[in-house]
């Protein structure tokens, strides 16, 4: 059954991989990516890795492909234009594929000489036999990796902050600012003055 | 489940395909049947406080009614605009429908009655929630119409801001209760309060948290008050405009199916689930069930009493509650519930 489910996610992701380079409408091509981001997590799944499992469904697929598709469905993109400069890019393109397809070859080829030992990059951090995979890689964050673990954090918040100071823009004028709390605190006496003003005497304002 | 079928003489592998989809059509269809007997009640509590009668005429007490919408609904003719992108036009539907499905697949109904006990539940929970944007994007982008696509990026922009809070409060309350699974979080409230009160609401730290949850459990399904994304003065109908008969229909099963799981879960997390109201024994005679049953309901009344009684939000104030309320309210309340937990818990050594 593991393995039915395996060559299934696997073909699906692959299938899904390829749709999303060759959808002649970019917004189909995002949904593609998504259903390989789907795919990816439920390969996780099988292996055992259920908590980035999880994590890869809300933070890519829940968040940064929603802002993918928002900026693909709203930017009206020209295909014929994006065809042309296809042939342009082609080398570029395929450059990056052989790069990323010799570090694959590399990198399981070094796993399968027993270069590599995964889960234990130096010998220290064997997983904790029998806890569960979100404890497991909560303990290895917080004590061995923890400077690594601080230093993405800050580097997260840097990049938040810089994307704030980079599209805040002051208000022209204060108009159009409220204060709801000011809105809320506001009372009936204080809005309206009832007047008796006799006849021909008009009112101050 | 699995043992049962072992029991009629399966193999253990067939067996477990066997239970799997028992439990899934069990879960399923009583589901329906909820959502379509819910919308009945909702129209009934509003006609209530609105002093109207509601559906009366469709069988006893119009109890019939949503059945003969369905009907109605089933028979109506799909009409697909001409310029709509037709694939994914009616697979937005689909999609709405199916997610608001799959999460039940972790929610535990009483001890041990639960499809799929995995210890990342509540992970599976967000995940699966936050794919519901799909579904309204998706629609409001295919209908290739003005007002769906400003009700879609509404809605996305609003599930996602609300999302980022409702992800803290997990937080606070995994925090308590030291795990991911559904079962155990209930588990973890037997006798929370003071020793007799089951959940976690009865909680300094925790009942704020649950008002922020329940508020943005509102937002998430896209209730009253927050129903921008069908504000009908403004978008018609929102991304549901273009649609007709089951395409419609498949919106609004979707629709109240995720609401009834927000109800759940603001049962599960905050009410103890299951276990009755306090810890006295004799109330553990009647089945975790019903409790389960009777809370998720309270539930549903409040969030139809809000709709009945409150007005609508302006979009940029619905947004400031998100981001600039509830976010770093939440975020203190991590803060401060790890802090306590600290110092309780885990001995204060830092």
């Amino acid at each position: 059954m593991t393995v039915f489910a395996f060559y299934l996610f696997a073909a699906l992701m692959i299938a899904s991989g390829a749709f999303t380079i060759f959808a002649r409408n970019p917004v189909h091509s995002v949904l593609w990516l998504i259903l390989a981001f789907f795919n990816a997590a439920g390969l996780m799944i099988i292996v055992g890795a259920e908590f980035l499992a999880m994590l890869l469904v809300v933070v890519y697929v829940g968040a940064v492909a929603v802002l993918f598709l928002f900026v693909v469905m709203m930017l009206n993109i020209d295909f014929a234009e994006m065809r042309a400069g296809f042939m342009k890019n082609a080398p570029l393109g395929v450059a990056i594929a052989v790069i990323l397809l010799a570090e694959l070859v590399l990198g399981i080829g070094a796993y399968r000489a027993g270069a590599l030992d995964l889960g234990t990059p130096d010998g220290s951090a064997t997983p904790l036999v029998g806890e569960s995979n979100t404890e497991n890689v909560g303990a290895l964050l917080y004590s061995d990796y923890l400077f690594l673990f601080e230093v993405a954090g800050i580097i997260l918040l840097v990049a938040m902050i810089g994307a704030i100071v980079l599209t805040h823009r002051a208000p022209a004028s204060p108009r159009g600012q409220q204060d709801i709390s000011k809105q809320v605190r506001r009372r009936p006496e204080e809005a309206t003055e009832m007047k008796q003003p006799g006849v021909g005497q008009g009112v101050d304002l | 489940m699995t043992d049962f079928f072992i029991s009629l003489g399966m193999d253990p592998t067939w067996a477990f395909v066997v239970a799997t989809i028992a439990g899934i059509l069990l879960i399923a269809l009583p589901l329906m049947l909820a959502v379509a007997m819910i919308i009945y009640v909702d129209r009934k509590v509003w006609a209530a406080i609105n002093l109207r009668r509601g559906p009366n005429v469709v069988g006893p007490f119009g109890l019939l009614q949503s059945f003969a919408d369905g009907l109605k609904v089933f028979l109506q003719e799909t009409i697909i605009p001409s310029a709509a992108n037709k694939g994914i036009f009616i697979l937005a539907p689909i999609i709405t429908f199916t997610v608001a499905l799959l999460a039940w697949a972790v929610i535990p109904f009483d001890a041990g009655v639960v499809l799929a006990d995995i210890n990342v539940g509540l992970l599976y929970i967000l995940a699966i929630s936050s794919l519901g944007v799909y579904g309204v994007t998706m629609s409001g982008w295919a209908s290739n119409s003005k007002y769906p696509f400003f009700s879609a990026m509404r809605a996305a922009a609003q599930m996602i801001s609300y999302e980022v809070s409702i992800g803290f409060i997990l937080v606070c309350v995994v925090l308590y209760a030291g795990t991911f699974n559904l079962s155990d979080i209930v588990d973890a409230q037997k006798g929370h309060g003071l020793g007799f009160v089951n959940g976690y609401w009865f909680n300094v730290l925790l009942f704020p948290m649950w008002v922020v949850f329940f508020i943005s459990s509102l937002a998430e399904t896209q209730r009253v008050p927050f129903d921008l994304t069908e504000a009908e003065s403004e978008l018609v109908a929102g991304y549901q405009t273009e649609y007709s008969s089951m395409s419609f229909a498949l919106f609004w099963l979707g629709e109240y199916a995720n609401i009834l799981l927000m109800c759940s879960l603001n049962t599960l997390l905050f009410f103890g689930g299951w276990l009755p109201p306090v810890d006295w024994a004799p109330l553990y005679a009647v089945p975790g069930i019903i409790w389960f049953f009777a809370k998720t309901f309270f539930f549903f009344f409040m969030f139809s009493w809000v709709m009945a009684t409150v007005p609508r939000y302006r979009y940029d104030q619905l947004m400031r509650l998100g981001w600039k309320v509830f976010l770093p309210m939440s975020l203190l309340f991590v803060f401060l519930i790890s802090g306590w937990l600290m110092l309780t818990r885990y001995g204060g050594a830092a």
